[in-house]
């Protein structure tokens, strides 16, 4: 008998997503667009104050309400160069800088890109400020991404 | 706790790409074996729990494609979207609870079907995260850094993990990507997200891998060797990077507190005879043997170049070749389930470490190991 | 036997097409949260946190991971089980063993789905097999059509019978606030709907539904804290069938529940189930699942179910309410859909339903869940064991 061919069939998966922000994201984003102003919110039970905001406080199980604007520069606490492509998926060619920045005000920092920098050069501690984009994105790189402050 | 017993472990060849097989050719490879192996039949099997992932699979309910494949159609099957160690926990749960008296636990995962940084991209939430750009390697990067930053540690340890691993798996005929490698080969591999390179990532592999389980007098009766279930937690950490410490391990150290606990084990240092867990990247061994008690924080490091954690130390962890030696998302769990069975029932063949009592396995979903799990296992 | 349990709180978001004010996990949040204040108890009576969705829908990979702050999941178990259509009822059931197994005291359930951030027919034509079935799967409609003109030549039955389903589960609907559709319709406005595959027409069919259901159970010797009117889980089976489409026999004799009920009667000690059973709440996708699924219960069989239907057996009114919901065909997000039946049942039993509570006491209520390849669960709860 004649050995059998091996087959691979080509399939995919494509499908739309329109995802409803809620309204803690909603104002973050609004926030953003119209006033170039990045707000966190503040848990009224451990005090933390979350950038990105979202509904929950997660050790506390609460809701939280309060708006804390924070600022727009603050330091990164940890990054890696990117240096494989994926364009799928990347927002930037390789290599460049993904980074976790904390925020003036903030207690939790958050995941965002470096740009308009050396990628040899991003390390912990560096000062960095957002950039905001141009034109609104509807999502998170309605911040197009953070620059080194001098 | 009552005791339930794992009776019979079959596992595939792990390969880059099974080409010629289905989800279902591949899990009946295990399922039918495994059955056998347990002197029982279809019939005999009470209960089914499968463990798949509908990304990876790019199939919806993605359990429906092995009902004949694992004997599940007419009978009690459920699927847990997660690490197949935690399908485990449910297979034990349904037998605690006095429903039934046997279980099969199945899983499978084709990583070379799918586009794996995309795949994973979809795990960050789409208001804050997905257009970043963040997959598997890059957001692991940041653990590996922060792991990095606080305790002093670096490549060069996680290296040493790679280089043994991949050694550990040349004598496992079920791993892929059994080697010989030095510490320069994965110092000098591509930079992909830094500080991970390319040798400190798992490797893309297909396979599955099934377990038959059953209470106390029926374990006995059907197996000379039962592999006892002694202890079992699991904990979720943070989603968010930002909140939590990347280079704390808090939710493995819980679960592992708990696990011992139950198993009634309070110096893991002295007795735990093997550990298998589950090491996406080489970082992730000295992490987790870390939360798991076996060493200081900070110092896995130093399991390896203390000779304990070698396939022929005094506490081998991975023997087997591990996750960097390749076996899929989701299956890996259950693949270290397997590996400890195999220890401590003498039959590991060339790894076997002898007089082997209690194994821990380690396993995890999520990124960042998000969720963790501890299993003891012993054949007292 | 494990330790007895009973679910001692429910909680529901309202069920709509769209929850424009709420993301995912805001959902989840809420249902979680109303379930714990319908149970008095805070998160921190909760061991372990079961979740399940289907992922495809809102392509959220390891949904869990994300919704782990707002379903109460972290620091706790947090563990997904997701088997399609019967997710909400696999839930319940696992919550049901972990439970009895002694490794958790309190555990919480919950089903979610935005159905409407994502392509429902696209989401489950992807359940099909890729080489052999998806090209030519069309979605839930296509089968149901199949099925159900093979069930109608079978038994006589029409399409007035069956469209007397959705008027009566319609009617129940508007009596319950967290349903989705609050329709009040004839039989001439279902037999005048757009047919969508022969002979199921658009008010024959389930709609698309956003929403979350949570339930929380407990064991026997932490009941009586909590509560003075648990409703105690009697039985809990599990059916699924094969992987090919083609192959289970469909509406002519749903196999799985047939099975399912059989072992479940047995174990609950239900020896007549229009008399033992009080209350039914059925996963019926359309309206001629219903009548299908009521006969493998052993309820109007030979095509009698039409006539029980007919004469108000199984209305509000009548000795058999089934779907005092408003059921499937009023509210179906799908994560959450299962699980709606289990706690709906719990809700009557436990006098909660409001103006769809049933006219007598309700002390034996039956829940079945259907998904993947016509698979069924079947819970019976009781109000004493
Ligand atoms: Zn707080």
């Amino acid at each position: 008998m004649a050995e059998t061919e091996k087959m691979v069939f080509d399939g995919k998966l494509d499908i739309n997503y329109k995802y409803a922000s809620g309204k803690v994201t909603g104002k973050f984003y609004d926030e953003i667009e119209e006033n170039k102003k990045i707000f966190g919110i503040k848990c009224s039970k451990c005090n933390t104050v979350y950038v990105p905001p979202r509904q929950t406080c997660g050790p506390c199980f609460t809701t939280m309400e309060e708006w804390v604007e924070v600022q727009p520069t603050g330091v990164v606490t940890n990054y890696t160069i990117v240096n494989y492509a994926e364009p799928l998926i990347q927002p930037m060619e390789p290599p460049y800088a993904q980074a976790l920045i904390k925020l003036e005000g903030a207690d939790t920092p958050f995941i965002h890109l470096i740009g308009e920098v050396d990628v040899e050069k991003v390390k912990i501690g560096m000062k960095v400020e957002a950039v905001f984009a141009e034109e609104k994105t509807g999502n998170i790189l309605n911040i197009k991404y953070f620059k080194p402050v001098e | 706790m009552k005791k339930v017993g794992i009776i019979a472990v079959e596992q595939t060849k792990f390969e880059a790409a099974r080409v010629e097989s289905g989800f279902s050719d591949l899990v009946f490879e295990t399922s039918g074996p495994a059955v056998k192996k347990a002197g029982l039949t279809r019939d005999d099997i009470d209960q089914i729990v499968t463990a798949s992932q509908d990304f990876w699979d790019g199939r919806t309910i993605s359990n429906f494609a092995v009902s004949e494949a694992c004997g599940s159609y007419l009978k009690p099957e459920s699927k847990v979207a997660m690490d197949a160690a935690m399908a485990v926990f449910y297979g034990l749960a349904r037998i605690l609870s006095g429903a039934y008296k046997t279980g099969l636990v199945t899983t499978h995962c084709k990583m070379s079907q799918g586009p794996q940084n995309v795949i994973y991209n979809a795990v960050f939430d789409p208001m804050y995260q997905r257009q970043l750009g963040l997959d598997f390697v890059n957001a692991h990067a940041f653990q590996a850094r922060a792991y990095m930053e606080k305790y002093g540690v670096g490549p060069e340890q996680w290296a040493e993990v790679t280089v043994k691993n991949k050694k550990n798996a040349l004598k496992n005929p079920k791993a892929m990507d059994g080697r010989e490698l030095t510490i320069d080969d994965v110092m000098n591999s591509p930079m992909l997200a830094d500080p991970i390179k390319e040798l400190d990532c798992m490797p893309v592999s297909d396979g599955s891998a099934t377990i038959i389980m059953a209470e106390e007098e029926t374990a006995k009766k059907l197996c000379d060797k039962p592999v006892w279930i002694k202890g079992f937690a699991t904990y979720m950490d943070n989603y968010y990077f930002g909140d939590r410490d990347l280079a704390e391990v808090g939710a493995l150290e819980k679960s592992a507190k708990r696990a011992y606990k139950m198993a009634g084990i309070t110096d893991p240092k002295k007795e735990i005879d093997v550990v298998e867990l589950t090491e996406f990247f080489s970082y992730q061994e000295p992490m987790w043997a870390e939360g798991l008690g076996l060493c200081d924080r900070g110092k896995g490091g130093d399991l390896i170049k203390d000779n304990i954690s070698t396939q022929d130390g005094s506490l081998p962890i991975n023997a087997s070749g591990g996750v960097l030696a390749g076996n899929p998302h989701t299956v890996a769990g259950m693949v270290r389930v397997i590996e400890a069975c195999n220890q401590l029932t003498g039959d590991a063949g060339e790894y076997q470490k002898d007089g082997a009592k209690t194994a821990v396995v380690q396993s995890t979903t999520g990124p960042c190991g998000q969720s963790q799990c501890v299993m003891v296992l012993s054949t007292d | 036997m494990g330790r007895k349990v009973a679910i001692v709180g429910t909680g529901q978001t309202k069920h709509k097409a769209r929850h424009s004010d709420m993301n995912i996990v805001e959902l989840i949040n809420q249902a979680v949260n109303r379930c714990l204040e319908n149970a008095e108890l805070t998160i921190n009576d909760i061991d372990a946190i079961l979740i399940g969705n289907m992922e495809h829908f809102e392509g959220i990979n390891l949904s869990d991971m994300w919704a782990s702050d707002a379903s109460g999941a972290l620091g706790r178990c947090g563990m997904k089980i997701t088997t399609g259509g019967s997710t909400g009822t696999s839930l319940s059931s696992a919550a049901y063993y972990y439970t009895a197994s002694g490794l958790f005291d309190t555990v919480l359930c919950v089903g979610w789905q935005k159905q409407n951030e994502g392509d429902t027919t696209a989401g489950l034509v992807s359940a099909t097999d890729p080489i052999w079935e998806r090209a030519s799967f069309a979605g839930a409609f296509g089968t149901f059509g199949g099925a159900a003109t093979q069930y109608m030549m079978e038994t006589g039955l029409t399409p007035e019978d069956a469209a007397k389903v959705a008027v009566k589960n319609k009617r129940h609907g508007r009596l319950n606030p967290y349903a989705h559709l609050h329709l009040d319709i004839s039989v001439d406005d279902v037999l005048r709907s757009p047919m969508l595959a022969y002979p199921i027409r658009m008010l024959d069919l389930c709609p698309a539904s956003e929403g979350a259901c949570a339930m929380i159970m407990t064991h026997e010797d932490n009941v009586k804290k909590v509560t003075d009117k648990p409703a105690w889980i009697s039985a809990s089976v599990c059916r699924h069938d094969s992987a090919f489409t083609g192959d289970p026999p469909f509406f002519l004799d749903l196999r799985t529940l047939r099975s399912a009920a059989k072992e479940a009667y047995a174990t609950a000690d239900i020896k007549d189930p229009m008399k033992d059973l009080d209350i039914i709440e059925l996963y019926e996708p359309v309206t001629w699942a219903e009548l299908s699924f009521l006969e493998a219960l052993g309820i109007g069989e030979g095509g009698k179910v039409g006539e029980l239907l007919a004469q108000g057996v199984t209305s509000i009114e009548g000795s058999l309410p089934v779907n005092l919901s408003g059921g499937v065909l009023c509210t179906n997000p799908i994560g959450a859909t299962a699980m709606c039946r289990v706690a709906e049942a719990a809700i009557q039993i436990r006098g909660e339903g409001g103006e769809r509570q049933a006219n007598h006491k309700v002390n034996t209520a039956l829940a079945t869940g259907y998904g993947g390849n016509w698979w069924s669960d079947l819970l019976i709860l009781k109000s004493s064991l």
